[in-house]
């Protein structure tokens, strides 16, 4: 198998939890890591003789992500039990989507990460909403392995993303996810936090080959317990690899052998083999009857749509065109959510240079916001004030280093430009005063003036750090301009 | 459609249940008799009924986002043939998720 003879072919499935109050068919909190078994009730333990009402706010907020995901929206969509057997899973089913799901047929663009060129469709086959199972943890204690189940996240609402086979490389696959995640945090419905398990990702790989006897398909893999996104990466790229090997030695291919699902290992870093997934008509599918179907009319999605915020590839098409940032800093600014580049917007607005604030927001703003552990909105500088000490920048009343200074202090105060500059003892220095420090100068250094009528202009950086030891507010590149002005002067005769 | 022997092993299975020889022939044959039963829906012509989704008339029973109490977990755990002062205990899971 030579290197370019393959493609590798990789499907996702995301689960990613809605951000409501209560779960998906009773009001227990959906509160991530308050005390084992504090959040259950008798419709989420499955305890006979209760009834599941679905949250109307899981559905709303499931429309919302279909229909920012492009999907076709039935009129009619019903809820159905998966039948299994796992001890997180109290009612011996789940309630999921079978055959009418909520959703599908959309698609996600992906930007080229080059900023340049037509972006990268993926189309998503369905979207569809479902219930969560419990937590199980091993333990291992005075020599008996039990598990112990925590069944606060049973019956969590879910929305499962499944992908079309259409991501091509690991790297791919890793882009999507960014771009997936971004979006459902712009749209407001999923923390997507996967240390929290609040997205959480399979992934189905197989190879295709060019070979002699024409394209073969390997066997598809379907790859679990991926807990970042780099380890997805990973994963996909030790299992495209691991089934190429396999293909070479074995040269089985595509439905010879049943569909494998395998774990990754991140310690080990290899995916390993799990027991035999069952199939799909063993799950026993069939309409839950506890539950009625949930109409949606055409008026309802067209308001869902018309109600949709400005998504990522909106707002970097924004910046690009509205403000002249450049695609690759537009794309550094929307990854960091949408309240920073309200923030950004907001500055721009009162006044500020955009390309500035930009460098501003990716430099000291963000430094300072992971510094601290602050979120833009807790951020003690308003985007008035940052733009207030931009201009002063822009005018060359302030230079860089200096203002650096203001806006720490604004931070670390909450103070206003004007207040900061006055506690740091930043005043502007009077033209007069700035004329009489450079002559003072220039005349105690002759040997200075010297070498730059000889031509070392360089010898110039010296006068301006005497210049800042006299008066720290003086602005280093008049003070250049100045003393190469006097210089000059005094050469004419 | 006419069902096995082996389908009926297969079904037991999945739902837990472990028949002795003579009960799974036992079974195979009222189960055959139950979807025979059943199976007497396909004589109906549906062609112009449309699909029903639900037996009840209702469609939309929503429920506002509001929470209410849970259970205590004392009460919660009660039950459970084996727990610890948090959680249930289940004999050693393995193969990790599902
Ligand atoms: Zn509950």
């Amino acid at each position: 198998m030579s290197a370019a003879a393959f493609t590798t072919v990789i499907g996702l499935e995301v689960h990613v939890q809605l951000k409501t109050r209560t779960k998906l068919f009773c009001r227990c909190s959906t509160q991530f890591g308050a005390p084992p078994n504090t959040q259950t009730c008798e419709v989420c333990l499955g305890l006979p003789g209760s009834l599941p009402v679905m949250n109307r706010r899981a559905v709303e907020l499931a429309l919302r992500a279909a229909v920012a995901l492009h999907c076709d929206i039935p009129t009619l969509t019903k809820w159905d039990r998966k039948n299994y057997y796992y001890p997180d899973l109290p009612k011996g089913y789940q309630i999921s989507q079978y055959d009418l799901p909520l959703s599908r047929d959309g698609y996600l663009d992906l930007p080229d990460p080059q900023g340049a060129g037509t972006p990268r469709r993926v189309r998503i086959l369905r979207a569809h909403l479902e219930e969560d199972a419990g937590k199980s943890m091993h333990d291992e204690v005075a020599g008996h392995a039990d598990s112990r189940i925590d069944l606060n996240r049973a019956g969590t609402p879910l929305l499962e993303i499944v992908t079309q086979p259409d991501l091509r490389s690991p790297t791919e696959a890793r882009f999507f996810l960014n771009e997936l995640k971004l979006l459902l945090s712009y749209l407001d419905v999923s923390d997507c936090n996967m240390q929290e398990g609040s997205l959480r990702v399979d992934a189905n790989v197989n190879l295709h080959l060019d070979t002699p006897r024409g394209r073969v398909a390997t066997p598809i893999v379907e790859i679990k317990n991926m807990n970042s996104f780099r380890a997805v990466e990973r994963a996909l790229a030790y299992e495209a690899q691991r089934q190429g090997d396999e293909w070479r030695t074995t040269g089985r291919t595509l439905g010879e052998v049943p569909k494998q699902t395998r774990g990754w290992d991140d310690q080990a870093q290899v995916t390993r083999g799990q027991r035999h997934k069952e199939e799909s008509s063993d799950y026993r599918y069939f309409p839950e009857p506890d539950l009625v179907p949930v109409t949606v009319r055409p008026e309802e999605v067209a308001a869902v749509r018309a109600a949709l915020t400005a998504l990522p590839a909106t707002r970097r098409a924004q910046l690009v065109a509205h403000h002249g940032l450049d695609p690759y800093d537009a794309d550094v600014l929307v990854n960091q959510g949408p309240a920073l580049v309200d923030y950004f917007e907001q500055t721009v607005a009162c006044g500020a240079d955009a390309r500035r604030a930009s460098n501003w927001l990716q430099q000291d703003v963000l430094r300072t916001l992971n510094e601290r552990g602050l979120t833009i909105q807790q951020l003690p500088v308003p985007a008035a004030g940052l733009a207030e000490l931009l201009r002063s920048v822009a005018a060359g009343e302030l230079e860089t280093t200096r203002a650096r200074q203001v806006f720490q202090r604004m931070v670390e105060t909450g103070a206003t430009v004007a207040a900061a500059r006055q506690a740091l003892g930043i005043v502007q220095v009077a033209s007069e005063d700035l004329l009489e420090l450079c002559r003072t100068l220039l005349a105690e250094h002759p040997h200075i003036v010297r070498d730059v009528r000889g031509g070392k202009t360089q010898a110039l950086g010296a006068l301006i750090g005497k210049a800042r030891q006299r008066n720290p507010n003086v602005d280093p590149a008049r003070v250049k301009a100045i003393c190469s002005e006097l210089i000059a002067a005094a050469d004419t005769p | 459609m006419s069902l096995t022997r082996q389908d009926v092993e297969k079904v037991s299975l999945l739902a837990r249940l472990q028949l002795p020889p003579a009960q799974l022939d036992a079974m195979t044959v009222h189960l055959a008799r139950i979807v025979a039963y059943v199976e007497q829906l396909q004589e109906l012509d549906t062609r112009d009924v449309p699909p029903l989704a639900h037996a009840l008339d209702l469609e939309n029973v929503l429920a506002d986002d509001t929470l209410a109490p849970s259970l205590d977990r004392e009460e919660a755990l009660r039950n459970a043939p084996k727990r610890d002062v948090e959680c249930y205990r289940v004999p050693a899971v393995l193969g990790g998720d599902f």
